[in-house]
């Protein structure tokens, strides 16, 4: 997630945009601190939503549910919800048997 | 006939909601509307010194809710306007001395004697921000073209969505033109794209505004200035005419702009 990109890299040989101009900018940081504004995801939602996943999850895999994490992620211009989920095994036997 | 009930708010503090109330009342009375002005900045009265009427209070708006007094006394008229008229906020209150019904009932009640009611608000999403919603049926919002007050004018747009007052107009205060050119400064379009909702004007920064207040008097009156002209244009445009952008005011698609142009007014 945060991976340095290529503009990233290029701004820092390069220093500054000098093309940038100062309110590019602020239009920039405005468009992403919307998007999170305007996703009112309270953090009570979020941990409802983090139990149903438990819960829709374990009829096929079964999760570590303590390693489980659900996070939202402002990324270019868009808001991503990330979960990570760690997996001890599958459930049906054919999959336990090609795990080892 | 019923008038139009208009809050004007921001979000933000400091943008320019009290300058825009008395300006565009102030324009409205000068083509010969019957206006009244509602400051519902309980605790924080200021809508008095920038009209210049802050010697002539009496009674105020928690009087009127609590029933101290008629509405009639507590209106103060203006010095220049026969039909123009200040109802002020209380100083020594809270925003909890009015209810949001109270309000209603004083908007109702002020509705069929004026053809507009102005309500400059307070800052804040809070009780005093939903007090001075609650009587209204359309709002102007005020903004600078900055990164904060456009951030806060958007959660602006959501509360008032979700208050079902559709349709908010925005006015783009403090314009600098000479940062616009230079890139310094969003320019009209930048946040009316970010924001997306419909401009109905477009005040240019003008050290006449603060020479203006500084007198208690209204710079809409002033023929000379470049604010001046600017609300005298707005009120135009709420009256429903079609009046185009002044042409100081850098904007990198004039024509596009031209078409974003709406009125409150003429339905
Ligand atoms: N277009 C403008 N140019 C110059 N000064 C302005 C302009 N608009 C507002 N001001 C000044 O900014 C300050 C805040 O304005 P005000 O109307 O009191 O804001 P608010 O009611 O939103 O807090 C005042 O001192 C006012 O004179
Ligand atoms: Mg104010």
């Amino acid at each position: 997630m945060n991976g340095v990109n290529l503009m990233d890299l290029l701004s820092q040989i390069f220093g500054k945009d000098p093309e940038m101009k100062s309110k590019d900018t602020a239009k920039e940081r405005l468009r992403l601190v919307l998007v999170h504004d305007r996703t009112s995801i309270s953090p009570q939602l979020l941990e409802t939503l983090r139990e149903e996943l438990i819960a829709g999850i374990s009829k096929y895999l079964e999760i570590d549910e303590g390693g489980l994490e659900v996070n939202l992620d402002r990324n270019e211009r868009a808001v991503a919800l990330v979960a990570s989920i760690p997996i001890r095994k599958m459930k049906r036997p054919f999959d336990v048997a090609v795990e080892r | 006939m019923a008038g139009k009930v208009i809050v004007i708010t921001s979000g933000k503090g400091g943008v320019g909601k009290t300058t825009t109330t008395a300006n565009l009342g102030t324009g409205l009375a000068a083509l010969g509307r019957k206006v009244a002005l509602l400051d519902a900045d309980i605790g924080l009265r200021n809508l008095d010194v920038v009209m210049g009427l802050e010697n002539r209070i009496v009674y105020d708006i928690v009087d009127v809710a609590e029933g101290n007094c008629r509405l009639r006394q507590a209106l103060i008229k203006d010095k220049r306007y026969e039909h123009l008229f200040l109802l002020p906020a209380a100083q020594t209150r809270d925003k909890n001395a009015v209810t949001p019904e109270q309000m209603k009932n004083i908007c109702d009640e002020l509705r069929k004697e004026f053809d507009y009611i102005l309500i400059d608000s307070p800052a804040g999403i809070e009780q005093g921000f939903k007090n001075a919603i609650a009587g209204a049926d359309s709002a102007i919002i005020v903004t600078t073209p900055e990164v904060s007050a456009v951030r806060d004018a958007d959660r602006i747009i959501g509360l008032l969505e979700a208050a079902e007052l559709r349709d908010p107009k925005l006015i783009l205060n403090r314009l600098r033109p000479d940062m616009v050119k230079k890139g310094d400064m969003m320019d009209i379009d930048d946040v009316i794209e970010i924001l997306a909702i419909s401009l109905i004007g477009v005040v240019p920064e003008d050290e006449n505004i603060i020479i203006f207040t500084n007198r208690g008097e209204p710079v809409v009156l002033d023929q000379n200035s470049p604010a001046g002209q600017a609300y005298r244009n707005i009120v135009r445009r709420l009256e429903g005419e079609e009046v185009p952008l002044m042409s100081f005011q850098g904007s990198s698609s004039f024509l596009s702009l031209f078409k974003r142009l709406v009125g409150i007014g003429g339905r």
